[in-house]
């Protein structure tokens, strides 16, 4: 049995059919790559998977009309569509939205810590913050700095590192790249891949779909709420209607 | 001596006792496309914010068509033909789309002829027209994606037919074909014309971007920042090799310009 698994997921805003009977799995131990043009949604489907949409549906917020969401999400084999961000958070799955806003009052610590909100294990929360630490420096220069005045690139690595500061049994990244400079998104992947190494399976979604390839055992083509094809970055790369309406390479 | 079109002086920014723009000078040709870069952090997107005055420099001076900017609000400076972008989109959320251009096409500047009301609409779809996202004029800018959101601000900051562009990654959240797509617009809204009721003389650009395959392909010139210091200016081919923008900034400069997106597979 996957340890994610999406079967026949349909969102809807209002009039707006944004997701369209999507299936969609990830197993132990497996890197997988989701791509697809802009507005297909990418990050729709996994703000369903971790309870955002539920979230909105329950707070009628940033819509004026009614959100459904119909289908199946599975987690470690349990039904997870009906709970609620925060229980499904407890259960180890680690959604990293797009565009992610720290605390912006806070400083970059209290930001990295409040990741860290649901742990008991001071020990285990320290080792995870240097590992932090580790991977993105620049966070590290700057633990005192308040977080509103991070530049843009800065706040998607806190945003990023903050993910990883409580135990992830899947790590769901959504453009982790955006705004960040060549160097540092470099090192980002970097960082992901080492997560990946480290036994964290992950679900990506990234514009730079040169980069996913690179990395992902394999991928889902989305477009226009529907999964368009599955596979190998070499399987996808070799069609080429594929290649150049959808994956824009 | 001609005035130059655009010149900043000794711009200065602190936070604190964070210095994020030290002493930046440089000047801009009313005919160029140029090119911002610089590590996360850098300084960049503080020096757009201060050139469209959303942030007021501690000390320094800026100069438009001849005319001291920097003791201006951010409406006199759209008024006088500067128009910016903004890195986190913050559309009208509930209005819809087509609404968030015409805001700004409430501004006398963009009203100055006749018949404002009824054209404004007509000017917004044509912005809309521009950046590709017409078709969805009518919906709500919730239902956006981040990359059409940068579409949306891309539109908002034209509709008002400046004269000097300055947009802050406004390819964000799209991918390569898309990147593509739009960077070429900017391009021939650079180069001037007709589209639609909106008229570009072709306004000046300083764009901030870090896809810099899409960036390279259409600036003459890069400007690269470090720790609020500009540490480099000049074409594109030579800023590249500079080896303090190689370690600052590109790491490998051959997977930083894109060569990366098609050795995949």
């Amino acid at each position: 049995m996957p340890l994610l698994e999406v079967k026949d997921l349909s969102v809807r805003y209002d009039k707006a059919q944004i997701l369209n009977g999507v299936s969609l799995a990830v197993g132990d131990g497996e890197f997988v790559g989701l791509v697809g043009p802009n507005g297909a949604g990418k990050s729709t489907l996994l703000r369903a998977i971790s309870g955002l949409v539920r979230f909105e549906e329950r707070m009628k917020r940033g819509t004026a009309g009614d959100i459904v969401l119909e289908g199946e999400v599975r987690f470690a084999g349990e039904r997870i569509d009906a709970l609620a961000a925060h229980e499904i958070r407890m259960r180890g799955l680690v959604h990293c939205p797009e565009r992610r806003r720290p605390f912006r009052e806070l400083t970059v610590l209290e930001n990295l810590l409040a990741g860290a909100f649901l742990s008991t294990n001071r020990n285990e929360t320290q080792r995870r913050l240097e590992h932090c630490f580790a991977l993105f420096p620049r966070l590290s220069e700057r633990k005192a700095q308040i977080a509103g005045t991070l530049s843009g690139g800065e706040q998607q690595m806190l945003a990023t590192a903050r993910a990883l500061m409580f135990e992830a049994k899947l790590l769901v990244i959504d453009e982790p790249s955006l705004g960040l400079a060549p160097r540092i998104r470099q090192e980002l992947f970097a960082a992901i891949r080492k997560i990946h190494d480290d036994g964290v399976p992950v679900l990506l979604v990234e514009q730079e779909v040169g980069q996913v390839f690179k990395m992902a055992d394999r991928n889902y083509v989305l477009s226009q709420g529907r999964i368009m094809a599955e596979g190998t970055a070499k399987s996808l790369m070799a069609d080429e209607t594929l290649r150049a309406g959808y994956l824009g390479l | 001596m001609p005035q130059p079109f655009f010149r900043v002086e000794r711009l200065t920014k602190r936070f604190g006792g964070l210095t994020a723009v030290n002493s930046v000078s440089f000047e801009l040709k009313r005919e160029q496309i140029v090119g911002l870069i610089g590590p996360n952090g850098a300084g960049k997107t503080t020096l757009l914010r201060l050139i469209t005055k959303i942030l007021r420099p501690d000390s320094g001076s800026i100069v438009f068509n001849g005319e001291d900017i920097s003791a201006l609000r951010p409406w006199e400076v759209v008024e006088r033909g500067i128009a910016g972008t903004f890195q986190n989109t913050r559309p009208f959320r509930h209005l819809p789309i087509v609404a968030n251009v015409m805001v700004p096409l409430v501004a006398p500047r963009a009203r100055r002829s006749g018949e404002w009301v009824k054209r404004i609409e007509a000017k917004a779809m044509d912005a809309l027209e521009f950046v590709g996202i017409s078709d969805m004029a009518l919906e709500p800018a919730s239902a956006l994606s981040q990359g059409d959101l940068k579409r949306l601000e891309v539109a908002r900051a034209i509709a008002t037919e400046p004269e000097l562009l300055l947009l802050d990654e406004p390819l964000g959240g799209l991918n390569p074909a898309e990147s593509e797509l739009l960077a070429k617009s900017i391009r021939r809204l650079h180069k001037g014309g007709r589209f639609g009721r909106l008229h570009s003389e072709g306004p000046a650009v300083l764009m901030i971007e870090h896809k810099l395959k899409e960036l390279m392909a259409i600036v003459d010139r890069v400007i690269v920042i470090d720790y609020g210091e500009l540490i480099a200016d000049g074409p594109p081919a030579e800023v590249v090799k500079n080896p303090k923008v190689i370690e600052a900034y590109l790491g490998s400069s051959h997977e930083a310009l894109g060569g990366s997106e098609h050795a995949a597979a």
